[in-house]
């Protein structure tokens, strides 16, 4: 259990130490003149209150949507379940794009229906389109919570006289707390690491700042200085949410075993809840889906295009599972450490782990550059290294719901197979394994449907000649060749939504 | 845990498989240019010289960093770029070797590189876009600095993140001076000119009726009329000789730690044959550097172009670390 959480714990030290160094290297007047001017301020309140509102409007979107996937006898639970998550897929630029180009003289509202808007921009336009898609990380963590919500609590509540409200006050929402908390973060952390959605929205964020940075000033000394301010944000954050999660109980301490969850009838609501979730689908998806189909009438590709789409696609995979399969691993030593050893180092791993998806990933990239060709030359690279990448930069994604799970299984499940003579490992995967698979499962999907699509680390640090979906999307739409780019686009999404399709009724059988 | 040690153990016989599969290419190249673009040309000269091409597509920027960043241990042989201040850093930090002479003889003055460490590949102009549908033809300003007067208030969008835009600040910094290239700034930015992301941005913004004049580069609308002649933005240049109409290159050069220097050598006269050349202005609609090529009809003839832009030798393009400096000093970055 120690090994893989240590290893990823230095994985993520490596590029805090090379930002360091070239941070570091600056002479100090010009890191003063650099970093302490107004603009540097404007940029931190600019990207605080983006955050701010991502996260409002993702809790508005995706909070009462998992209630009603979980506890609510809602027709068609599955399928909305599985579109809920799709939006995870879509690169974020498609997203923003697909927002811009519903508005203005050429716009879908006004070319389609007459009707002239606007195009979307700055900080309301920054915020619908990062909520979009990043809506399902709170989703996964809530839902995963309130599946291992054990409905005896509730129904002790009830016996004590607490009614509707009360009860979601004092009993449902103290025990979504750690799930809340983890889906905040990574939504917190993600919307300071973006900037593609933030350039194209027009709006002036840190992350934005920093790729700057690198793109326009060749400059890896004031990258490094707005990077390390950035992570200096990121502990800030990191350190609330753990504060706030405190260490409360969360598991059953009674005997006997949890019962299947108390579903609420909607009867004449139902209509209506409908109608909620198809708002937010039809947001989410409906709206990149309409963008990526009318690049595709545009210009439809032919049979060589297909051929290099599946070749693509499994140059992909071939990197993007196993980074799944080693991140799950890595995240459920590093959770299982934070939660069940009272060690002093436990918890400050899994803290790492949170800045690893904090670094901006083109310094992470160039870490991993500076410290593999003088240490592990052979590695430099190769599919290994990119994998060991994206496992840094992702390990928090998984942990989020491993943790939440863990908290509500109680250490007594794994004490007493121990007592009866298994062995700590065997103990883990014989007790404890089996109640938070659905999670480590779900984390496993959220890694490799994130890593089907990330950019900068790939093409950085893949091998030379290996382009994967989404660098073969960008070297087309940066050279505004949208409908080239778009089967590709399309083979992301549609791979990632069957992916989740199968993985939800997985679930669903158990 | 053997189920999650399996697909580790198959990671990594396949890094070891696929560093191999590199290994057997002979020539690496990083491309700041988009692969839709690049690679049918890579293909042509794999195929007529029977040497391989192994290319790692990126942003120009961010590959010139690797570069940097890799030091000695760099595996790549050619660097291709399209900004000529990101050729101009890797040659100030003693990344480029010389090329020989016979590769940059008989270029046109604009596309010359005095230092020879890098060649251009074809030419782009600045340009001003402008919505037929709003804007006067008859008051058509005659220079770049005439925009931040009253009449274009609110109208005119620009992107200063955009490494165009910035070879075109560091142009009139050299030309004009640092004071005056500032107040200009200053004085855009107090006529609410509009930032965007980059040149594409800019050309659709126009369409879209947010702002009626871009500073932008000439190639991007001439795409969007190649799919939609009836797309509603059109373009021109200033007066002749003003600074708003800079030609800038797309470049490249070979590495200094090169182990294929003969290789790098024929890429890039590959890139520099008339058939190579006949495609960038055909399919990308940018300008030949070599004479007897034959520019796209879409384009403003060459002779119109050499007697539009002004006289500015791209070597001083290299020196953008004054040009962020004075961005960042009035706010834009």
């Amino acid at each position: 259990m120690l090994i893989p959480a240590s290893l990823a714990g230095i994985g993520t030290l490596v590029p805090l130490v090379y930002l360091a160094l070239r941070a570091f290297e600056a002479d100090p007047v010009t890191v003063q003149r650099l970093v302490w001017r107004p603009r540097t301020w404007t940029l931190l309140v600019n990207t605080v209150s983006l955050t701010g509102g991502v996260m409002a409007l993702t809790t508005l979107m995706a909070v009462p949507l998992a209630w009603l996937m979980v506890r609510s006898d809602l027709r068609w639970r599955r399928w909305i379940t599985i579109l809920a998550v799709v939006p995870l897929a879509i690169p974020g630029y498609v997203v923003a794009y697909a927002l811009i180009s519903l508005g203005g003289n050429q716009g879908f509202l006004t070319q389609v229906l007459g009707v002239a808007v606007p195009r979307p921009s700055g900080y309301w336009g920054a915020v619908a389109a990062l909520s979009l898609y990043t809506y399902p990380y709170l989703f996964l963590n809530v839902r995963a919570a309130l599946l291992g919500l054990d409905p005896s609590l509730e129904e002790s509540a009830r016996s004590l006289g607490y009614g509707g409200r009360a009860m979601f006050r004092s009993v449902i929402l103290p025990q979504l707390r750690p799930a809340l908390l983890a889906g905040w973060l990574v939504i917190a952390l993600y919307v300071l690491g973006d900037f593609g959605v933030v350039a194209l929205m027009r709006y002036e964020a840190f992350s934005y700042a920093i790729y700057l940075q690198y793109a326009s000033a060749f400059d890896r000394t004031y990258a490094a200085w707005l990077s390390l301010i950035l992570l200096a944000l990121t502990l800030g954050i990191v350190a609330t949410e753990g504060r706030l999660l405190g260490r409360r109980r969360y598991a059953r301490v009674g005997s006997g075993s949890q019962r299947a969850v108390l579903v609420t009838r909607l009867g004449a609501w139902a209509p209506l809840a409908h109608a909620y979730a198809a708002t937010v689908i039809l947001a989410a998806i409906g709206l990149p889906a309409l963008v990526l189909g009318y690049w595709m009438v545009q210009a439809p590709p032919d049979a060589a295009a297909w051929r290099s789409v599946t070749e693509a696609f499994v140059r992909t995979a071939s990197v993007a599972a196993p980074a799944a399969l080693a991140t799950a691993a890595a995240a459920m030593s590093v959770a299982y450490l934070a939660t069940r050893v009272q060690l002093p180092g436990s918890r400050l791993i899994e803290r790492l782990a949170y800045l690893g998806y904090a670094i901006p990933p083109v310094s992470l990239a160039l870490a991993l550059v500076f410290f593999s060709l003088r240490s592990v030359p052979w590695l430099y690279q190769t599919t290994f290294l990119l994998i060991g990448a994206y496992v840094i930069s992702f390990l928090a994604l998984a942990i989020g719901p491993i943790r939440s799970a863990l908290l509500q299984v109680p250490a007594r499940l794994e004490e007493a197979a121990r007592s009866l003579g298994r062995r700590p490992f065997t103990a883990f995967f014989q007790a404890t394994f089996p109640v938070i698979r659905r999670p480590v499962v779900a984390g496993t999907a959220l890694v490799l449907m994130v890593a089907m699509k990330e950019l900068p680390l790939t093409y950085l640090l893949a091998p030379t000649g290996f382009h994967t979906l989404a660098v073969r999307v960008f070297t087309r739409t940066s050279e505004a060749m949208l409908a080239e780019a778009a089967p590709f686009a399309l083979a992301i999404v549609l791979f990632s939504s069957l992916f989740v399709g199968l993985l939800i009724s997985y679930e669903g059988r158990r | 845990m053997p189920l999650l040690r399996r697909p580790l153990a198959l990671a990594i016989a396949l890094a070891i498989a696929l560093t191999g599969l590199a290994a057997a290419q002979s020539l690496t190249v990083y491309a700041g240019r988009g692969e839709a673009l690049v690679q049918p040309l890579v293909d042509r000269f794999t195929a007529e010289t029977g040497i391989g091409v192994a290319v790692r597509y990126g942003g120009t920027a961010e590959l010139a960093v690797l570069i940097l960043e890799e030091g000695r241990a760099s595996p790549a042989d050619v660097f291709w770029g399209q900004d000529a201040g990101a050729l101009g850093a890797l040659s100030l930090a003693g990344r480029l070797r010389a090329l020989p002479d016979a590769l940059t003889a008989g270029l046109p003055g604009i596309y010359a590189s005095r230092g020879g460490l890098w060649v251009a590949t074809s030419g782009r102009a600045r340009v001003l876009a402008f919505s037929p549908e709003r804007v006067d033809p008859t008051a058509w300003p005659a220079s770049v600095f005439d925009l931040t007067a009253p009449a274009y208030r609110g109208r005119v969008g620009w992107a200063p993140t955009n490494g165009s835009f910035q070879a075109f600040v560091t142009a009139m910094r050299v030309v004009h001076g640092a004071p005056v290239t500032e107040s200009w700034l200053r004085g855009m930015i107090a006529n609410d000119v509009q930032a965007y992301r980059n040149n594409t941005s800019l050309v659709e913004a126009i369409a879209a009726g947010e702002i009626d004049y871009a500073l932008t580069n000439n190639y991007y609308l001439l795409r969007y009329l190649e799919n939609d002649p009836s797309f509603p933005v059109a373009q021109g240049f200033f007066a002749d000789g003003d600074i708003g109409n800079l030609v800038n290159v797309a470049g490249g050069g070979i590495v200094i730690t090169s182990r294929n220097v003969d290789a790098a050598e024929r890429f890039l006269a590959f890139l520099l044959s008339s058939e190579a050349q006949a495609y960038f202005t055909d399919a990308v609609f940018e300008y030949p550097v070599v004479a007897g090529v034959t520019p796209n009809a879409r384009l403003v003839g060459f002779d119109a172009l050499l007697a539009a832009s002004p006289d500015v030798d791209l070597d001083v393009l290299e020196d953008l670390d004054g040009t962020l400096e004075l961005l960042r000093e009035v706010g834009l970055l």
